[in-house]
């Protein structure tokens, strides 16, 4: 709507019309003022997640075929999800760290489900840049602390996806997640 | 430009001179749309339309970049991309609903804008160019209605494009490669599909640019007004804001009460139901028939069923078909009155009402299915609507007296209202 | 030149219109249209009222659950539903177990690829899923259909003049071809194959009377009972919902949007009015 300016060229003034006529042309202004945001908000909403993206915001994982020391690639909010059953060695060289000494201090224990410690569920992101991390594949680089290595910028995790060396600022990210039978979990 | 009398733009606040120094921008909208524009005091509600064509322009644009953003311009996925829109994206159906019967009501708007100027003469030199840049929006329009219809790859879509592009296949011998050119294939597909898209894309913001050119040139004799005679003085103008943007303002709140009523309320009324069916080659709808706007040519082009002896009647009534718009280029020509409004012309009066009912005609006739009555019916109704422009008007400018024209505008405002003394007027001039 | 040039070109197109149309007019006395079957026997389709009727309109969930229960138990045999996913059914009143509890014991089933062999293979829906095609693909469809492809239901009722109307209309007109149509047009006879029903543009269909008997389908208590009539509109009721999912939004919001409007329009004229009744008294 064409914008109503409310003072006047011509000049009236000392009329007692005066107040009632600028507070019309005051609220028509302001009205369509209103509206124009109103209109805005859809236009700015349309570009959120739309429902056919939202509906696939969770992800089904069967665990029934990885062994101890394997780990799976699969996908979740379109990005990759690192799925790894933890060997005893592994579970006990992640809880040799003293936590506190860590970049971003987080026990095992923290990162996963109770009683269920050898399941390790994480994003295959990169805190640092978002890459994809090697060490979910056989045979992939796991880095010299046994976890996961990020070829892009050189960053090291270890076997509870902690991070511990390379420019990454974060422990490879633990999305929500439940157990929904012994051997499946819901991610998201 | 325009009148010496005209307010000058004088900015106080020092950020504004510093601005108007390096780039005047602000100077321009003032002295174009602002209070250093005068206008004639005595515009009707006919005026509102011109504004009213921007408004639709500024609402397709911004929800036909929304659409793209959602498209999938490949005949694969097109149809339920749209689909998905209108299913799954936040306000989706808003945007496509809005974008869908904006182009009706654009073109609404537009036809009632045409529709003035045909009336009131605002054709007329000085103001020819006017009329031609707006000739040249007019048909860049139905381009890209045209081709932003095919984009839902429905039925209609589909056998539209086909139909269409087939027009130029009744040209002699280069109109089927002309046709397969423009499809880019022997039947529309997805090389048509992606073409159409990008220049649908492409062909609104030319459109803004000729409206750029289209007020340029109306700004250097300034608005007609409906008694045809023209400025004389200051008393017979007032800036255009606030008192043409006060009124627009209005205006614009009418126009977006009845878009937001079909919006909401009869999306698909416009519409037709074929083109909720996926667009299929191995099957025409029963009834061909493009959007709305189109019927009135659309009758003309079917209005020719003889051979004129090696003429096809295809190929007659293609040329018919866009005889029926070209000839508008040459109305300025063509209608030779001096006098520019309808009001003061009693023959060309009744001969344009007998015009505006014949084009309403046309349009019936053009949405009706081709076969009797409707086909005679349409071959009177065509031959009336090419006498009128190529043989009636020249006639009447020559021939007709016309009655007598106001001394001024301010004279016509205040016989109007049966005052003499300007002082204690106060009604709008409506 | 150009007055002269646009006489003549005036003159021809006029002309020659005026002749074709004595040329028509001639004809159309000589010999009258002969009036087609379809025209003399296609009606229109039947009005029913419905809750969504109305620019206030809105679904009626219950109908909704009994429409898509007759699409479950007799059309879905045959019709895809393709635009529509489980998840949506949410809109109908069910809850998210509902859902996936609908989705997972769908009766067909989503294509798949088998994990360990990349076999095409299939698996149980999920709310996220769309409604799985009952055929693989339209040559399936034929082959198992007497050579016609069941249309998709997802839009059928914007696909059709006065949509939800006319799918009600459908499904309870057949009946048998009119003695007297058969009287007028020997020719018309309903071929073999196909089915009389004067809601369907050309009079004779592929598709069998889906909707055959009260009581095909069995509604849960506290509803009306199931007889044709009641099922037919019913799945109408559905099958617009499925192509217009998003209509209570759009009458909610064109209301908001109508009251606004009407009160900014009325300020806008008053301020109109009051800019240029200034201007008036100045001058």
């Amino acid at each position: 709507m064409a914008i109503v300016e409310h003072t006047d060229s011509t000049g009236i003034s000392g009329d007692d019309g005066v107040r009632r006529r600028d507070f019309i042309n005051i609220a028509a202004v302001s009205f369509a003022g209103v509206g124009a945001v109103a209109v805005v908000l859809p236009l700015i909403d349309q570009m959120n997640p739309s429902a056919d993206v939202l509906a696939l915001a969770s992800t089904e994982v069967d665990l029934s075929a990885i062994q101890p020391g394997q780990a799976i690639k699969t996908t979740f909010r379109s990005q990759p999800l690192f799925v790894r059953q933890l060997t005893e060695k592994e579970i006990a060289e992640a809880d040799k760290v003293d936590a506190s000494t860590l970049r971003d201090p987080q026990t095992l224990e923290e990162r996963t489900v109770d009683g269920k410690k050898q399941w390790l569920v994480t994003m295959g992101v990169c805190t640092h840049l978002g890459c994809v991390p090697l060490g979910a594949g056989e045979g992939e680089n796991k880095g010299e602390y046994g976890g996961y290595f990020c070829p892009c910028h050189g960053s090291s995790y270890d076997t509870a996806a902690r991070i511990r060396k390379g420019p990454a600022p974060k422990n490879l990210e633990v999305p929500k997640f439940s157990f929904t039978s012994d051997t499946a979990i819901l991610v998201g | 430009m325009s009148f010496p009398w005209a307010e000058q733009y004088t900015p106080k606040n020092p950020v504004m001179v510093w601005i108007d120094e390096k780039l005047p921008l602000p100077r321009l909208a003032y002295n174009a749309v602002g209070a250093g524009y005068p206008v004639p005091r005595n515009l009707n509600y006919f005026w509102n339309f011109g504004v009213l064509a921007g408004l639709a322009l500024m609402i397709q644009i911004v929800t036909g970049v929304i659409m793209a953003m959602h498209y999938g311009a490949n005949d694969l996925v097109a149809f339920s991309t749209v689909e998905q829109t209108m299913r799954d994206v936040n306000a989706g159906w808003l945007m496509r609903y809005a974008h869908a019967n904006g182009a009706s009501f654009f073109f609404i708007v537009v036809y009632l804008h045409i529709f003035r100027g045909l009336y009131f003469g605002s054709y007329k030199a000085p103001r020819e160019m006017v009329w031609l840049l707006g000739l040249v929006i007019f048909l860049l329009m139905m381009a890209t209605a045209f081709m932003g219809y095919v984009l839902p790859w429905g039925q209609m879509s589909y056998w539209g494009a086909k139909v269409i592009t087939g027009l130029f296949g009744a040209i002699p011998v280069v109109g089927e490669p002309i046709q397969t050119w423009l499809l880019g294939g022997f039947a529309p597909g997805n090389a048509s599909l992606n073409r159409f898209f990008s220049l649908h894309f492409l062909l609104p913001f030319v459109i803004a640019g000729v409206i750029i050119l289209h007020i340029w040139a109306l700004h250097i004799p300034g608005s007609s007004n409906p008694t045809g005679v023209e400025v004389k003085g200051p008393q017979d103008t007032v800036p255009f804001h606030p008192y043409y943007t006060a009124k627009d303002g209005f205006g614009a709140g009418v126009f977006l009460i009845a878009f937001c009523a079909l919006l909401f309320f009869a999306p698909n009324f416009l519409g037709h139901p074929d083109n909720y069916i996926e667009a299929n080659p191995l099957s025409t709808p029963a009834h061909i028939v493009p959007e709305w706007y189109f019927w009135p040519f659309y009758a003309i082009l079917r209005a020719f069923t003889v051979d004129f002896f090696f003429v096809p009647a295809k190929l007659l009534g293609v040329l018919a078909m866009f005889a029926s718009i070209l000839l508008l280029f040459f109305l300025p020509w063509l209608d030779t009155s001096p006098v520019r409004s309808g009001k003061y012309r009693p023959t060309f009066n009744k001969f344009f009402w007998i015009l505006v009912i014949d084009v309403l005609i046309l349009g019936w006739l053009g949405g009706a299915p081709a076969e009797e009555p409707f086909v005679m019916m349409s071959q009177v109704a065509a031959a009336y609507y090419f006498a009128h422009f190529l043989i009636i008007l020249p006639l009447i400018s020559r021939f007709e007296k016309p009655l007598p024209l106001p001394g001024s505008i301010t004279e016509a405002v205040l016989a109007k209202y049966g005052k003499t003394d300007g002082a204690t007027v106060a009604v709008p001039a409506e | 030149m150009v007055r002269i040039g646009a006489f003549l070109v005036g003159l021809f197109f006029a002309g020659w219109l005026f002749i074709s149309f004595l040329i028509g007019a001639v004809a159309y006395v000589s010999e009258p249209p002969v009036p087609t079957v379809e025209k003399a026997f296609h009606e229109l389709p039947k009005h029913v009222a419905y809750s969504f009727d109305g620019p206030l309109g809105h679904y009626d969930k219950q109908q909704l659950q009994r429409g898509f229960q007759v699409f479950k138990e007799v059309c879905s045999a045959c019709h895809s539903l393709k635009f529509v996913a489980f998840r949506d059914l949410e809109a109908l009143g069910y809850n998210e177990a509902e859902v996936k509890a609908i989705a997972k014991q769908w009766a067909i089933k989503t294509p798949s690829v088998d994990p360990a062999t990349g076999e095409a293979s299939t698996r149980e829906p999920v709310p996220s899923d769309y409604f799985p095609k009952p055929f693989a693909n339209n040559v399936a469809a034929a082959a198992a259909n007497n050579n016609a492809i069941p249309p998709d239901l997802s839009l059928m009722t914007k696909a059709r003049h006065h949509g939800s109307a006319y799918v009600y209309s459908l499904l309870t007109g057949y009946q048998a071809q009119p003695a007297e149509l058969l009287k007028k047009f020997p020719d018309a006879k309903t071929p073999e194959g196909l089915h009389y029903n004067p809601y369907f543009a050309n009079l004779n269909l592929a598709m069998a009377p889906p909707l055959s008997a009260d009581g095909q389908v069995t509604y849960g208590p506290g509803q009306p009972k199931p007889t044709v009539d009641q099922m037919a509109q019913d799945v109408a009721a559905f099958l617009t919902w499925t192509a217009e999912p998003k209509l209570e939004n759009r009458h909610r919001a064109g209301l908001a949007t109508l009251i606004f409007l009407l009160i900014a329009t009325g300020l806008a004229y008053m301020s109109y009015q009051n800019i240029w009744a200034d201007k008036k008294k100045a001058a």
